[in-house]
């Protein structure tokens, strides 16, 4: 009993060491960033690595989520005699949730985890030691440009993904099931609002991107410097980070709907 | 990969992700669609706006000539107080009547205008004197049935027209 009260306990402990480490990660990275932009070139890198490399897998998967938000919103709009309002259903729901949501998740599973990876294996290899000898920063010259471009990289393959998508939706509906182009994009802006609804998603993935970046770092950095530690902190990475952006997302959404009439 | 190479990457990435984002705010939301610099803004008021909503179309002749921005409670009068921002390209004379349509059975509420046939035309924050409330659907089968019911005490019941 009592062994069972100290292990939630020391548990407990151990979680908000965390969470407070981790915000202290997240001031020292603000605090540290300078160089990242003073020397950009540093982050171009970062952003080529994190933001080009999983291009591939957000537009293709944008595309079949287009594609099946397609396929499945006619089969259930067709019963009321709305299959028009398809380019609707199909670009409400990505630009609102699922663009920002699942490229989050790929965004994490794909960029976050090979950086907490390659911080956890710096980390392991001494060489973040080594770094701090010849008196650099690690965190300002490692951290910060990952960090920064994982929060450019997030929102462009959010938009990317959403774009994909709708163009997904628009194969489905005006080359599959024959609606009218033109009643498709005309219906379509007619519903989706700039501010609302394209802002909004725009500043979840900024949110997200965020997230899942100072997730990603700060678990690499944090990471036991051994090839077990390494590799338990890259799982910490993707499930911390997937659950961060749901909850996040709840919160965010349950503030924005609130404007609505 | 050559430091040439990663620049050129990212630069198409980072142009592909800002184009996105256009798409979206011009082609998928509205905000290419509604550049309508020259507006002015009447007052109509109404018993019974029914399911009206703000931004909701305002038309003439089936034409979209503005939309609503405001819907507030008068408290003096008892009445809505509907706010409609027309497009200043469109005049209407001061006797134009408002009033709030269905389009379809259950399609969106909508205003409609009907142009009068004064000298004179709408200024900015006049008022609309003619307006014509919506129709609520359960009032008007509540009737309905009323007078079918009257029908039926003295004739055969649920006879066509």
């Amino acid at each position: 009993m009592i062994k069972a009260l100290r292990s939630l306990g020391s548990r407990g402990i151990d979680t908000i060491w965390r969470g407070g480490a981790m915000a202290r990660f997240f001031w020292m990275v603000l605090m540290s960033s300078g160089i990242s932009f003073r020397r950009f070139r540093l982050t171009i890198r970062e952003i080529y690595f994190a933001g080009v490399m999983s291009l591939v897998i957000i537009m293709v998967s944008g595309l079949f989520v287009g594609m099946v938000l397609g396929l499945q919103g006619f089969e259930t709009l067709q019963k009321y005699g709305a299959q028009e309002t398809m380019g609707v259903l199909v670009a409400l729901s990505l630009v609102r949730e699922l663009g920002p949501v699942v490229s989050a998740l790929l965004f994490a599973s794909r960029a976050g985890s090979a950086i907490t990876a390659e911080i956890g294996l710096m980390k392991a290899t001494e060489q973040l030691k080594a770094m701090d000898m010849m008196a650099i920063d690690p965190i300002a010259r490692v951290v910060a440009p990952r960090f920064w471009a994982g929060v450019i990289s997030m929102p462009l393959l959010a938009a990317l993904f959403s774009a994909m998508g709708i163009f997904g939706g628009y194969i489905v509906g005006v080359a599959l099931i024959d609606i009218d182009p033109g009643v498709f994009w005309s219906n379509m802006q007619a519903a989706v609002d700039f501010r609302y609804d394209v802002l909004n998603g725009f500043v979840k993935s900024f949110v997200f991107g965020v997230a899942v970046s100072i997730i990603a770092t700060f678990e690499g950095f944090d990471a036991d410097p051994t090839a077990e530690g390494v590799s338990r902190a890259t799982t910490r990475t993707v499930v911390t980070a997937a659950l961060t952006v749901l909850l996040l997302d709840l919160i965010l959404t349950a503030f924005m709907l609130r404007g609505i009439h | 990969m050559e430091r040439k190479n990663i620049d050129l990457m990212v630069g198409i990435f980072l142009l592909m992700g800002v184009i996105a984002l256009l798409v979206l705010a011009l082609r998928v939301g509205n905000l290419g669609s509604e550049r309508v610099a020259e507006i002015y803004s009447v007052e109509a008021r109404f018993e019974n706006i029914g399911g009206l909503k703000q931004k909701a179309p305002v038309k003439s002749a089936g034409v979209l000539v503005g939309r609503v921005t405001d819907i507030r409670f008068d408290n003096q009068k008892f009445q809505a107080a509907v706010t409609l921002t027309l497009d200043k390209r469109y005049s209407f004379p001061k006797d134009t009547s408002a009033s709030i349509l269905t389009s379809g059975l259950l399609g969106e509420v909508y205003i409609g205008l009907e142009a009068g046939g004064d000298d004179k035309n709408l200024q900015n924050n006049d008022k609309i004197t003619l307006t014509q409330s919506a129709v609520v659907l359960e009032r008007l089968i509540g009737q309905f049935m009323f007078s079918k019911a009257a029908e039926g005490t003295n004739d055969k019941p649920a006879e066509k027209k």
